[in-house]
């Protein structure tokens, strides 16, 4: 019996390149809405949680379209790089990347909320820079709060099903990912197979959540 | 001597703050007031935590903040060091290193304290690898005090650092931050709402009320003026002289402090001759005669003294506050009535009979 462990990689990729894109991104969103007066802060946190309710297929529909040649993200790309988005592994870090924005933002918000501004006055007051004070008060001090976003992020980016088949379709080594490959073999039938990588998954997103919350636990952050 | 310069006006619906001070910076300058009155957002805009829009901010010829300039600099390069209300230690850090991260941040050829010296004046030396969620609350704030020194700051500005400890606490820290004036000549503004704090520790007095300065000035003038009743809680109106001990009488267990050349007679305090020792004396605790007491007395303490004013009298009151000078300002509390028998005036002199004096240890916290 053959098991294509292409499609296993393939999501692995797409999850740790999508969580490195949310952070870069999503860590100063997050802090944004932590600390801003804004009014326009409701409606951010609003367009942020959208994800969580829009059924994937209505995302993954914007997002075909957005990514697409004449699509507002997609024709960008092309006239900068001369290639396509649709149904490439690129598209599918971005379309990956909406979708499972809030999974990153909603506990890095949530984290820097729970600092609040005291911690980062006192380091001003020492000297330390805005950025400084992010880095070595805020950041050690929302430690769990980076970690539930990793976790998050990433989990909720491996079991992605109906914004992939959208906006990626179901090309191997491109954009065939674990979830649409379990889907294919049901599909022929071919039971077996799908047993094996859904309990990979099942396993692996047990073992990687049975970790976070160990080392949540032990995490040497102790707030009076 | 620096000057501190701020010039601010901030008006929100509920609140607002408008002072155009200049402070001398000698010793602690307490600024007093009630919840409210502006004394914390002006601690808040003099370290740029806050900006008063159209305000100016200086240290001596250092522009801190003057919008007609557009200058305003960071708190985080500004040379102060301050202490919250609360302490706000990093809880991921240990001691050592919440005393090291204003260190680190100052350039060495800036350094003026040595971990070593805090750590000694702090009494610090068995917190050192602890984490600050194993401190008590006073050992915290200690931390921060001593955090805040590390930077070598050119101002320590101090936002009520006692007020979330208990007595035990407060009585605790209170002679640390004593020393910090005495030992490291570090120019303090001290926020508070508790006059017993600010009589212990304070040099220059601000008081203020709804946003704005009402006093300013030495701490014993403007503890003796004659309105001070309405700023001060009247039970604990006085003067607050600061006196040497000159001798200790052993076979009547009494001390002789000495200021301006004059004498006070205490009961026997602690202190050996030649330190210094902070009394007040209650208006409340000074009686008035006018003929030199050639008669025998049981109060000790009789001082010759020189009308300088008379307070307001209140057909509804029977009370009136008395100015003298001996030496020092003083302020007696008398009734209307002795008033008219004595027939007191300005420029008259009299002897002040100081029937107890208070210490600071004493003081009700």
């Amino acid at each position: 019996m053959d098991v294509d462990w292409g499609p296993l990689w393939l999501t692995m990729q797409l999850a740790g390149v999508t969580v490195i894109v949310l952070l870069l991104v999503g860590t100063p969103v997050a802090w944004w809405l932590a600390f801003t007066k804004s009014r326009i802060r409701t409606m951010v946190e609003a367009i942020v949680a959208l994800p969580i309710v829009l059924p994937p297929t209505v995302l993954g529909f914007y997002l075909l379209v957005a990514l697409g040649p004449h699509g507002a993200i997609g024709g960008f790309w092309k006239e900068l790089t001369g290639s396509s988005l649709s149904f490439t592994f690129t598209g599918l870090v971005i379309a990956s990347s909406f979708y499972s924005l809030p999974f990153v933002v909603q506990p890095l918000h949530g984290a820097f909320e729970s600092v609040g501004k005291m911690p980062l006055e006192a380091a001003w007051s020492l000297r330390a820079s805005k950025f400084d004070a992010f880095l070595t008060v805020a950041s050690p001090m929302a430690i769990r709060g980076f970690l539930s976003a990793i976790v998050l992020g990433f989990a909720h980016t491996l079991g992605e099903f109906g914004v992939v088949l959208m906006v990626g379709g179901n090309i191997p080594g491109v954009t065939k990912v674990l979830s649409i490959a379990i889907y294919d073999h049901v599909e022929v039938l071919e039971y077996t197979q799908a047993h094996i990588l859904s309990a990979v998954l099942l396993l692996l997103c047990f073992a990687i959540l049975t970790i976070v919350y160990t080392v949540n636990r032990r995490l040497p952050i102790h707030v009076s | 001597m620096s000057i501190l310069t701020a010039q601010l006006d901030l008006r929100y619906p509920a609140f607002s703050l408008q002072v155009d001070l200049e402070i001398p910076l000698r010793g602690v300058t307490a600024v007093f007031g009630p919840s409210g009155c502006g004394k914390t957002t002006l601690l808040r805009c003099v370290s740029g935590l806050e900006r008063a829009p159209n305000g100016v901010v200086r240290l001596d010829q250092t522009v801190w903040q003057d919008d007609k300039m557009g200058t305003f600099v960071p708190l985080s390069s500004r040379p102060v060091g301050y202490v919250f209300q609360e302490p706000r230690l990093f809880p991921h850090l240990s001691v050592q290193s919440n005393l090291e991260y204003g260190r680190k941040r100052v350039p060495a050829v800036r350094h003026r304290i040595t971990i070593d010296a805090i750590v000694e004046l702090l009494g610090l030396k068995r917190l050192l690898d602890r984490r600050p969620h194993k401190l008590s609350g006073g050992e915290q704030q200690r931390v921060a005090i001593g955090r805040a020194l590390l930077t070598s700051p050119e101002l320590l500005l101090m936002d009520e650092p006692l007020s979330s400890l208990d007595v035990q606490r407060k009585r605790e820290i209170v002679p640390f931050i004593q020393r910090l004036n005495t030992e490291l000549s570090i120019p303090i503004i001290y926020v508070s709402h508790s006059l017993q704090e600010i009589l212990q520790l304070a040099t220059t007095l601000i008081i203020m009320k709804e946003g704005r300065v009402m006093r300013l000035g030495p701490l014993s003038e403007v503890c003796t003026q004659l309105d001070a009743r309405y700023f001060m809680e009247g039970r604990h109106m006085g003067a607050v002289i600061d006196t040497v001990v000159e001798s200790h009488d052993t076979e009547f267990g009494l001390t002789t402090l000495g200021f301006s050349g004059r004498h006070l007679f205490v009961p026997h305090q602690e202190q050996s001759i030649g330190e210094g020792l902070r009394v007040q004396i209650l208006s409340r605790d000074v009686s008035i005669i006018t003929s030199p007491p050639d008669f025998h007395s049981s109060v000790l303490n009789v001082l010759e003294a020189t009308v300088t004013g008379i307070g307001t009298i209140h057909a509804d009151h029977p009370f009136v506050d008395i100015q003298l000078d001996v030496g020092v300002p003083l302020l007696a509390t008398i009734t209307r009535k002795s008033l008219v028998a004595l027939d007191l005036h300005p420029g008259q002199r009299v002897y002040a009979q100081i029937k107890a004096v208070s210490f600071r240890q004493e003081y009700e916290m």
